[in-house]
C-alpha cells in the first residue's frame, strides 16, 4: 500500500512565559494509507491538536518532518484541508450556506463552469438541502459542522483532518453526524485522519486507530479495527469485539 | 411596524407644531423678529434658494469636499488599519506616534492647512482626511486585530494567499467595525468642512451661513441652516441604508447573539 | 513599575525617527522651514510661550469656556435625558426634535451664537453646550429606557419613594450610558471652543493658533497645537481619573440598591 500521509519522528516543544520550554509531542511517528479512515484517540488535553496543526501546516513542528503525497510538508499543503472544532469561529458569517461552501471550489481556483451546481451537490451529500439561502448562525450547531465538512470537500482534498468536529454538539445529532461523515468517505473515497477523545466514535468510524498518551505526547498502540463494513450505530455497536476494543483502548488510555 | 409609521407620523405632527410656535412666537413679537424671522419666511426663502441654485451650489461645493476628503481617508486608512491589524510590528512601531498626534483638536488642523493650502479645496480636504483617520484607522485596526485565530487558520487552510485571505476572510471579517470606523467618520466630515469653510473659505453652505450672519441676513442664515439639517439627515440616511444592505449578516448575528 | 517593562522600544523609536528627520530636513531647506520648523524651534518657543503671560490668558480663556460649556451641558443634559427616559409621552413628543436637530453639525450653530449673543465668552459657552448636550442627552435617554423593569419594582417593594428611586436604582443604573455621552462630548466641547475662537477671534487657544498662523509665525503656531493637545490629553486623563470614581461608586450603589 501507498502512504498518503507520513508523519516521521515529530516533536514539538513550546517556550513558556518563564523561559522554560515544555515538551507538547515527543517523537510521533505513523502513517496513513490512501482511502483510509484513521483515528487518533487520547485524553483531553493531550497534543493531538497540535499534531493535527503541524500535519496541516498551520504550526511546524519543532523537529521531525511530515510528508504528504511523497512532498515534504512546510506550510499548508494542497491537497489536503482542515476541518475544526470550533465550527462556529471557523464558517464565514458573512457568507450563507451556499457562499461558505462555494467559497471551497473558490479557494481551488478551478473555473469550474457549474461551482453553483457543484456547491448545492455538496450541501445535498452533507444532508442540509433547501439551507442554500440560510446564513450559519440560522443553523443549529450539528447543522453548521455539517456546511464546514461540505466546505472542506468543496475544496477537493485527497485527505481530510478533522479536530474533535463532534466535541460541541449534542449526543444524538453526534451518531447522525458520524454517519454522514461515513457515508461521505464510502462516496468520496477521501482519506480521513480524525481527532477525538471519544474512544467508541473512533471505533465506530475508523480502520485504524492510534492511541496516544497524555502529555507529552506518544503513541501507546496501534489498533486495527477489523470490524465489517457498512457499520451500523446499533449493530456494530453492539457486536462484542466493539466492547473488547473499547475495553483495551480505555484501558490503555487510563494507564 | 405599524407602530413605528404612527410614530413617524406623530413626529410630523410635532415638527409642524415647532414650526407653529416659531412662526407665532416672531409674530407675535414674542422674541426679536430681527433674530427670529417667522418660519414661513424662513422656508420661503429655503425654497428661492433652492430654485434660484444659491443653495445647490453650495451644497455641492461642500459635497466634493467633503467626499475627496472622507474617501481619501478610507482609501488610505483602511489598509493600514489593517496592515497594523496583521502585524504586530507595524502597530508597535505606529503607536506612540498616533497617540501623540489625537488628541489635537481637529479645528486647530485648519491653520496647518491653510499654512500649507492656502484657502483652496486642498485645505478643506486636507483637513477632512486627517481628522477622518483617527476612526478609521483604530477601528480598522481593532476589527482586524480581533478577528479569531480559527478563522485565520480556516484561510491558511484552504491554501489562500495573504493577498486572498485579506480580501476573502479578513476584510469582511472586520467589516462591521471598519463600518463603525465609516460611520463615526461621517458625522466628523460633516462638521469639519463646515468649521473649514467658516474659517477659510469663500464658498460652501459653512461659509453661506457665516457670511449670511455677517450680512444680518437672517433669513437666509436660517434657511442654509436648514439645508444643512437636511443635508446630514440624508448622508446618515444613505448611510444607514448602505450599511444594512452590506451588513445585514451581522444585524442578523447580533439579534441571534442576544 | 508596571510601565518601564512595557515601555515600547520600537514606537519610542519611529517616533524619535520621525522627529529627527523633521528637524534635519528642516534645517537642511528654507523652503521645508517655512512650512516645518525645526522640533528644536518650537520646543524652544513652547517653553517661552508657556511662560508668557499673553498664552496663559490665552490658556485660561480656553480652558474656562471648556468646562462652564461642558459641564453646564453635562447637568442640563443628564437631568433632561432622565425625564425624557423617564416618561414616555415627553420623549415621543421630543424624539423628532432630536433626530432633526442632531444631524445638523453643531458648529452651524456659531452664526446664530454670534447673532444672538454678539462675540464673546457667552456666545462660546453657548454653542459648546448646545453641541455636548446631544451625546449626553441621548445616551441618557438610552440609559434610563434600557433599565430592567424589575430593578425599579423592586425599589417599588423595598418603599423607595421617588426621590430614592431616581438617585438610588436609576441614575446609577443609567450610569454607564451616561459616561459614555459624557465621554463623546469631551472632545466635541474642545473641538466647539477652539473653533468658534477661530471664528470670532480675540482670546483663547483657537484664536492663538490661528492668529500666529496668519502672521506667519509658524512655529509659534505649532507650539500652539502642542499646548491645545497637552489640554485635551490632560482633560481626557482627568475624564478617566472621574469616571474611575464614579463607577466605583455606580458599583456600590447598586450593590446596595439590590441588597
Amino acid at each position: 500500500m501507498v502512504a498518503i500521509l507520513e508523519v516521521k519522528k515529530v516533536s514539538k516543544s513550546y517556550r513558556q512565559l518563564d523561559g522554560e520550554s515544555t515538551l507538547a509531542i515527543d517523537e510521533i511517528s505513523f502513517r496513513v494509507e490512501k482511502g483510509e479512515f484513521v483515528s487518533l484517540v487520547g485524553p483531553s488535553g493531550c497534543g493531538k491538536t497540535t499534531l493535527l496543526m503541524c500535519i496541516a501546516g498551520l504550526n511546524p513542528p519543532s523537529t521531525g518532518g511530515l510528508v504528504v503525497k511523497d512532498v515534504e510538508v512546510h506550510g499548508p499543503p494542497s491537497n489536503l484541508v482542515l476541518v475544526f472544532q470550533e465550527f462556529n469561529k471557523s464558517l464565514f458569517a458573512w457568507r450563507s450556506i451556499l457562499g461558505n461552501v462555494l467559497f471551497g471550489l473558490e479557494a481551488r481556483e478551478k473555473r469550474s463552469q457549474d461551482a453553483q451546481g457543484e456547491a448545492r451537490r455538496l450541501i445535498k451529500l452533507v444532508g442540509l438541502e433547501g439551507f442554500e439561502r440560510h446564513y450559519p448562525w440560522e443553523l443549529s450547531g450539528g447543522m453548521q459542522q455539517r456546511v464546514a465538512i461540505a466546505r472542506a470537500l468543496a475544496y477537493g482534498p485527497e485527505i481530510l483532518l478533522m479536530d474533535e468536529p463532534f466535541g460541541s454538539v449534542d449526543a444524538l445529532t453526534r451518531l447522525e453526524l458520524e454517519d454522514t461523515l461515513l457515508k461521505i468517505w464510502e462516496d468520496l473515497g477521501t482519506t480521513i485522519l480524525l481527532v477525538t477523545h471519544d474512544i467508541e466514535e473512533a471505533i465506530y468510524l475508523s480502520d485504524r486507530i492510534y492511541v496516544v498518551s497524555r502529555r507529552p505526547s506518544r503513541i501507546l498502540q496501534t489498533i486495527d479495527v477489523d470490524l465489517s463494513r457498512p457499520r451500523h450505530q446499533i449493530t456494530t455497536r453492539a457486536d462484542a469485539k466493539f466492547m473488547e476494543l473499547r475495553n483495551e483502548i480505555y484501558r490503555q488510555i487510563s494507564q | 411596524m405599524k407602530w413605528n409609521r404612527e410614530s413617524k407620523l406623530n413626529g410630523l405632527v410635532v415638527l409642524m407644531a415647532a414650526a407653529g410656535i416659531w412662526e407665532s412666537v416672531s409674530r407675535l413679537g414674542l422674541m426679536n423678529p430681527l433674530f427670529f424671522p417667522p418660519m414661513s419666511k424662513i422656508l420661503s426663502m429655503f425654497f428661492y434658494l433652492i430654485s434660484s441654485g444659491e443653495i445647490l451650489y453650495q451644497v455641492l461645493v461642500s459635497l466634493k469636499r467633503a467626499a475627496a476628503g472622507y474617501f481619501l481617508a478610507a482609501l488610505l486608512f483602511i489598509p493600514l488599519g489593517v496592515a497594523m491589524g496583521i502585524f504586530q510590528w507595524l502597530h508597535r512601531s505606529l503607536e506612540i506616534i498616533i497617540e501623540t498626534l489625537r488628541p489635537i483638536p481637529p479645528p486647530v488642523v485648519v491653520p496647518v492647512a491653510m499654512l500649507f493650502f492656502g484657502l483652496g479645496d486642498g485645505m478643506k480636504i486636507f483637513v477632512i482626511f486627517i481628522s477622518c483617520a483617527w476612526p478609521i484607522l483604530l477601528n480598522t485596526f481593532d476589527g482586524v486585530r480581533s478577528i479569531d485565530r480559527v478563522l485565520v487558520y480556516t484561510a491558511r487552510t484552504f491554501g489562500l494567499s495573504h493577498g486572498r485571505s485579506i480580501i476573502k476572510v479578513i476584510l469582511p471579517a472586520a467589516s462591521p467595525q471598519i463600518m463603525t470606523g465609516l460611520r463615526i467618520s461621517l458625522g466628523i466630515t460633516l462638521i469639519l468642512v463646515v468649521i473649514s469653510e467658516m474659517v477659510g473659505s469663500s464658498d460652501g453652505i459653512g461659509y453661506f451661513i457665516l457670511d449670511s450672519q455677517r450680512r444680518l441676513k437672517v433669513t437666509q442664515m436660517y434657511a442654509g441652516m436648514l439645508t444643512l439639517a437636511l443635508l446630514g439627515y440624508a448622508l446618515n440616511q444613505i448611510f444607514f441604508l448602505f450599511h444594512s444592505r452590506a451588513l445585514a449578516w451581522h444585524e442578523g448575528l447580533m439579534k441571534r447573539n442576544r | 513599575m508596571r510601565v518601564f517593562s512595557r515601555i515600547n522600544l520600537p514606537g519610542l523609536l519611529s517616533f524619535l525617527a520621525l522627529l529627527f528627520l523633521w528637524e534635519i530636513s528642516a534645517r537642511s531647506s528654507q523652503v521645508i522651514q517655512s512650512y516645518f520648523p525645526p522640533v528644536s524651534e518650537i520646543i524652544r518657543s513652547l517653553l517661552s510661550l508657556i511662560f508668557s503671560r499673553e498664552v496663559v490668558a490665552h490658556l485660561l480663556a480656553t480652558l474656562g469656556r471648556f468646562l462652564t460649556g461642558y459641564l453646564l451641558s453635562a447637568l442640563i443634559a443628564v437631568s433632561l435625558g432622565i425625564l425624557l427616559g423617564h416618561f414616555r409621552f415627553a420623549y415621543a413628543l421630543f424624539e423628532v426634535l432630536i433626530e432633526f436637530l442632531r444631524p445638523m453639525p453643531s458648529v452651524a450653530m456659531i452664526p446664530v451664537a454670534i447673532l444672538l449673543l454678539g462675540i464673546g465668552n457667552a456666545m462660546i459657552v453657548a454653542v459648546t453646550l448646545y453641541a455636548c448636550t446631544w451625546p449626553i442627552l441621548i445616551n441618557t435617554i438610552d440609559g434610563v429606557r434600557n433599565i430592567e423593569p424589575t430593578l425599579i419594582d423592586t425599589g417599588r417593594t423595598f418603599g423607595l419613594g421617588r426621590w430614592k428611586i431616581l438617585k438610588e436604582i436609576i441614575l446609577p443604573a443609567a450610569m454607564p450610558y451616561i459616561v459614555t455621552g459624557l465621554r463623546i462630548s469631551l472632545a466635541i466641547a474642545l473641538i466647539l471652543v477652539t473653533t468658534s475662537e477661530m471664528v470670532v477671534g480675540g482670546s483663547g487657544l483657537g484664536f492663538f493658533i490661528l492668529d500666529e498662523e496668519r502672521s506667519l509665525s509658524t512655529t509659534n503656531m505649532y507650539a500652539g497645537i502642542v499646548i491645545v493637545a497637552v489640554l485635551g490629553y490632560g482633560l481626557n486623563r482627568l475624564f478617566l481619573f472621574f469616571e474611575g470614581k464614579a463607577m466605583a461608586w455606580h458599583r456600590g450603589a447598586t450593590a446596595r440598591g439590590l441588597l
